[in-house]
């Protein structure tokens, strides 16, 4: 958790390396998420629709980059979270979560800092970008 | 196949999830969450909580509830392998915690498609309420169609 007073503009969190998603990975999403689409836990339906293999609930992503969040701020201080899925994230990906503080302005009383976000694998795939925006 | 225009304005079926610990901690496991906050209701209650909090994005599961979740897209005459998430967020009004009984109520907002149908996208705003009518959080998904079929 983070002070702060110490907050500015260009402030970076402390970013967030995730191990490798592996098919367990992606089995245990699905189940504690409630998200049973097959796409992500059975490669006959993945190769039925004409991939490869089956490829990360992109929420499991959006768990991550949360996760970077509540490391750095109390949950109650995030107002809004927000991201869009660029790229999808195959099996055995290995994701990093990144934030920076982009502006600081006053809004309904208190201070509050919007923070650019990105999940990136090894080889630079950006597979989401987005924002939030925290009470400081 | 394009989605009908007249699907704005569906409201679709409301679902609703009593948050236990055990769910959340299965949810922490599945995410990799290492903070004792969302696992261990002590250590919770030490920080202020009165239980276990929801973490930000298990919010998006209360929808997932439905025992047919992939019906109301089916229902478009779509193919849900062909589905894909486009966008998601969350505007935060409360914390949820274990014990609270949470519902989810989806209504379609928008559909429009890009690069001549190849690409047909939904727009979904959920909100999520207690039992009580406050307000949790409201939702907003974009879900993308990919038509493989289609020309332009």
């Amino acid at each position: 958790m983070t002070s702060t007073h110490q907050v500015e503009v260009g402030t970076e969190l402390p970013a967030l390396k995730i191990g490798t998603i592996s098919r367990t990975t992606l089995t245990l999403f699905a189940g504690a998420s409630g998200d049973h689409n097959p796409m992500h836990i059975d490669i006959d339906v993945a190769k039925s629709a004409g991939l490869d293999d089956v490829f990360a609930h992109g929420m499991l992503s959006m768990g991550y980059l949360g996760r970077l969040l509540t490391d750095w701020v109390p949950q109650q201080r995030i107002r809004s979270y927000r991201v869009r899925f660029a790229a999808i994230t195959p099996v055995l990906g290995q994701p990093t979560a990144t934030g920076k503080v982009v502006s600081i302005d006053e809004v309904d009383g208190e201070r509050r800092a919007t923070l650019e976000l990105a999940v990136t694998l090894v080889d630079g795939t950006v597979t989401l970008t987005g924002d939030a925006v925290v009470a400081l | 196949m394009a989605v009908d225009p007249a699907f704005v304005g569906t409201e679709l079926p409301a679902t609703t999830l009593t948050v236990d610990s055990g769910r959340l901690r299965f949810f922490a496991k599945a995410i990799g969450e290492t903070n004792p906050l969302y696992t261990d209701v002590a250590v919770a209650k030490a920080a202020g909580f009165v239980d276990l909090p929801v973490p930000p994005t298990f919010l998006f599961s209360i929808e997932l509830e439905n025992p047919d979740q992939f019906r109301w897209v089916a229902d478009q005459g779509i193919d849900p392998r062909f589905v894909l998430h486009g966008e998601q967020s969350f505007t935060y009004h409360s914390i949820a915690h274990a014990g609270d009984t949470l519902t989810a109520t989806p209504r379609i907002v928008d559909v429009y498609s890009k690069k001549g149908g190849a690409l047909e996208f939904i727009v979904k705003n959920t909100a999520v309420t207690r039992g009580d009518g406050s307000a949790v959080a409201d939702l907003e998904t974009v879900i993308v169609v990919r038509n493989p079929g289609a020309t332009k």
